[in-house]
């Protein structure tokens, strides 16, 4: 993918994590790093996006991945315009002449999130030279800075990925997050990442993304150093996919005695908002393993660090302190 | 009186098997002689065909001009201008107009419309059931009678199977062929490209084979009860062609098309959310992209054409599943069965087969074949000439095309309808 890349390989816009330089999702993580040490400051703010304007399009309702945008865009000084796109559609202006307006009012970076997979590139393809396209979800394509957040966060828990063995639980079918973790974790050389479901909620020739395909809990969490618990959707029981929640929870929900599977000092993670008693058991999510609290967290950080790096400005003071040194 | 010579050029006639350098001598509409000139032909129109090659002229099975319903795409006029640039004489044009060709009035007005422009020939295929609604029953007899050459789903299957059965049946004692497009309705259900690892990739809904093979197996099963002419349209799997191959060996009275894109694309080309390789069927793998030439080349299907659909430009504009499916395929057609002749899948006269006689026996169609007494709808061809596809050249208002800077080979120069002549030369 190289729309999102300029021709020094640079990150242009960020709208999937497949085919990204294993060099530059590390980047992205260290970078990450550094900006986390803001957040903790009492004053937590940089001034690195001072006079830029980041404009949330959010085309699906999201209250969290929008907040955790706006912040990030906020500490590194940022005007942020919230766009409330769901009533604006219903106008029947296109995609297009809504983004031709948005650009007029001078905006540097556009965060999309979309219910149709490919809206996020199709926007990158279309915004003005300069102006920055970050994917917040785009259909059951890719939300590349929720990958990027878990990478983080398995990161600070468990330090190198090579050793790792990850597996994803749920419907990986429909999920975006799902395809953006495979993508970033494989590129960021994790041992071995797993899926676990059903067959009803996975995609066909799924392997070929890269992950070995288990479809039961007992077998498919063994050894494992993380587990990646997906949402499941209400509805995915009228498409036939699912007989009953009862059923699911049964086979694939996270509970106490299924967590045992894994090894003992294996992480539980979830991109939320989670559904308890559906995927996952309470007593897991709320449990001594799970890190889904701390997930919120770092994804301030990872989106400041995304921010930065698309609109030039994290380079730019790398280069500048380099000159002054 | 009118009268052409067609001198020099190389005739390829797959009807009569013909394949020779000689001379066609046309007057009033109507091949008069090949070969001799006829006693007193003179005065006559000279095109020097040197170099060139003369066919019968294209019958396209599947071709939508936009009219009436969806003029700010295309109109009959600016289409069958630009089927005869390049080199088809009979566009087949299915019912799912606006409104639905489900009555003779329709058919009417699509006729004189053809008529008044005076470039190819337009046959409207009627609707198999009234506003292809999947339920209701054409007057197929009215719809025949005002030139419909068969009666078709229009790209959208019939679910009820019993209703279809009734459709087969009745269209067979109106004595009208039944055109088909096999899709399992809720199999193929809001996918865009073909369920495989493209789709898997860019997280989009795809259709499996199965919506082509389930529905050709329910298909097939009704017209062996019930022994109705049936010609299937766009196949684009592997195993939907060898379903329909074990038909052929059963004897049972079908044929087949391929829309030409599905011999040269593949999923791949969606890959960068291309909307202009979003189709239905949808492009699948190269497996199923060999099996398809394969089928051509030996014959288990027979006709090659250009699914034409062109579009205005918002309606390719958008995220990939927001934007309509198609390929503007007139332009191209003749040069992409060209190259199937250069890549070694068929001979020339195979390959016009694919275009000529083989859809005009399909449909019953008066057309497809160059002889003495047949209409005079001839393409001449400069097969040598080499050009690039340039949508904004392309003489279709639809400048949808997927082979935006394809190096293709073979150009029209000269198309007759009916005895009247366009030199397409000067481009």
């Amino acid at each position: 993918m190289t729309l999102q890349l300029d021709d020094k390989g640079e990150l242009r816009h960020f709208l999937t994590t497949e085919g990204v330089p294993r060099a530059l999702l590390t980047r992205i993580l260290d970078t990450a790093e550094s900006f986390s040490a803001v957040i903790e400051k009492s004053v937590k703010k940089v001034p690195l996006l001072r006079g830029r304007t980041v404009v949330n399009l959010f085309f699906e309702a999201s209250t969290r991945t929008r907040t955790t945008f706006e912040l990030a865009a906020k500490r590194l000084s940022a005007d942020v315009l919230n766009v409330n796109v769901a009533t604006t559609a219903v106008k029947g202006e296109s995609l297009l002449d809504m983004l031709r307006n948005l650009e007029a009012m001078q905006a540097d970076m556009f965060v999309v999130r979309h219910a149709e997979s490919g809206t996020a590139e199709y926007i990158a393809r279309h915004v003005r030279e300069g102006v920055a396209v970050l994917n917040a979800g785009d259909g059951q394509h890719a939300h590349p800075t929720q990958a990027m957040l878990d990478a983080f966060t398995i990161r600070k828990e468990k330090g190198d990925f090579e050793p790792l063995r990850v597996a994803i639980v749920g419907d990986i079918l429909h999920s975006r997050v799902a395809r953006s973790q495979i993508h970033a974790l494989n590129g960021l050389g994790v041992g071995e990442v797993r899926v676990i479901a059903p067959r009803t909620l996975l995609p066909r020739h799924v392997e070929t993304l890269g992950v070995q395909v288990y479809h039961d809990m007992e077998r498919g969490l063994a050894d494992v150093d993380v587990i990646i618990m997906l949402r499941l959707q209400r509805e995915r029981m009228a498409g036939a996919l699912l007989p009953s929640e009862h059923e699911y929870y049964r086979l694939y929900g996270l509970t106490e005695r299924k967590l045992r599977f894994a090894k003992p000092d294996a992480i539980v993670m979830h991109p939320g908002p989670i559904n308890r008693g559906v995927e996952i058991d309470s007593a897991v999510a709320d449990g001594p393993q799970s890190v889904i609290l701390r997930q919120v967290t770092n994804g301030i950080a990872v989106r400041m660090a995304v921010m930065s790096m698309t609109l030039g400005a994290y380079r730019q003071q790398r280069e500048d302190e380099e000159e002054g040194a | 009186m009118t009268r052409v010579e067609l001198r020099g050029g190389r005739l390829v006639d797959p009807a009569s098997g013909t394949d020779a350098v000689t001379d066609v001598f046309i007057e009033d509409g109507r091949v008069e002689a090949v070969g001799e000139r006829p006693k007193g032909f003179d005065g006559a129109t000279l095109i020097d065909a040197t170099g060139q090659v003369v066919c019968p002229g294209l019958v396209d099975l599947a071709a939508r001009p936009r009219e009436p319903g969806r003029e700010h795409k295309a109109d009959i006029r600016s289409e069958s201008y630009a089927a005869v640039a390049g080199g088809i004489t009979t566009l087949v044009c299915p019912p799912d107009t606006s409104p639905v060709l489900d009555t003779a009035s329709v058919a009417e007005l699509i006729h004189r419309r053809a008529e008044e422009t005076g470039a190819a020939r337009i046959v409207p295929a009627g609707a198999l059931t009234l506003g292809l609604d999947g339920e209701h029953l054409t007057e197929m007899a009215a719809l025949r009678d005002a030139g419909c050459c068969a009666v078709s789903d229009g790209g959208r299957p019939v679910a009820d199977s019993l209703v279809l059965r009734r459709a087969l049946e009745y269209a067979a004692t109106q004595d009208l062929p039944v055109m088909l497009t096999p899709s399992d309705p809720w199999l193929s259900r809001h996918g865009c490209v073909h369920e495989g690892h493209v789709a898997t990739r860019l997280g989009l809904t795809g259709i499996p084979e199965a919506a082509e093979t389930a529905a050709l197996g329910r298909d097939l099963a009704l017209v062996a009860q019930v022994g109705a002419r049936v010609h299937f349209g766009r196949l684009s799997s592997a195993t939907g062609v060898a379903r329909l191959r074990q038909a052929r060996r059963d004897a049972l009275p079908v044929s087949a098309d391929v829309a030409v894109h599905q011999f040269f694309l593949t999923e791949m080309d969606v890959s960068g959310f291309d909307s202009n390789a979003h189709v239905q069927p949808p492009l699948r793998t190269a497996a199923d992209r060999d099996a398809l030439r394969q089928a051509v080349a030996d014959g288990a299907v027979e006709v090659i054409c250009s699914d034409h659909q062109p579009h205005d430009r918002d309606a390719k504009d958008g995220p990939l599943v927001d934007t309509e499916p198609g390929i503007s395929g007139l332009d191209t057609l003749l040069a992409l069965l060209l190259r199937l002749v250069d890549e070694g899948v068929m001979d020339l006269s195979d390959a016009l087969a694919c275009v000529t006689v083989n859809p005009a026996r399909a449909l019953g169609l008066d057309a497809g074949r160059l002889e003495p007494g047949a209409p005079a709808d001839i393409t001449v061809f400069d097969p040598d000439r080499v050009w690039y596809v340039t949508p904004e050249q392309m003489r279709s208002r639809g400048k949808n095309t997927p082979f935006r800077d394809w190096e293709l080979t073979g150009r029209v120069t000269h198309t007759l309808v009916n005895g009247r002549h366009f030199d397409t030369s000067d481009r």
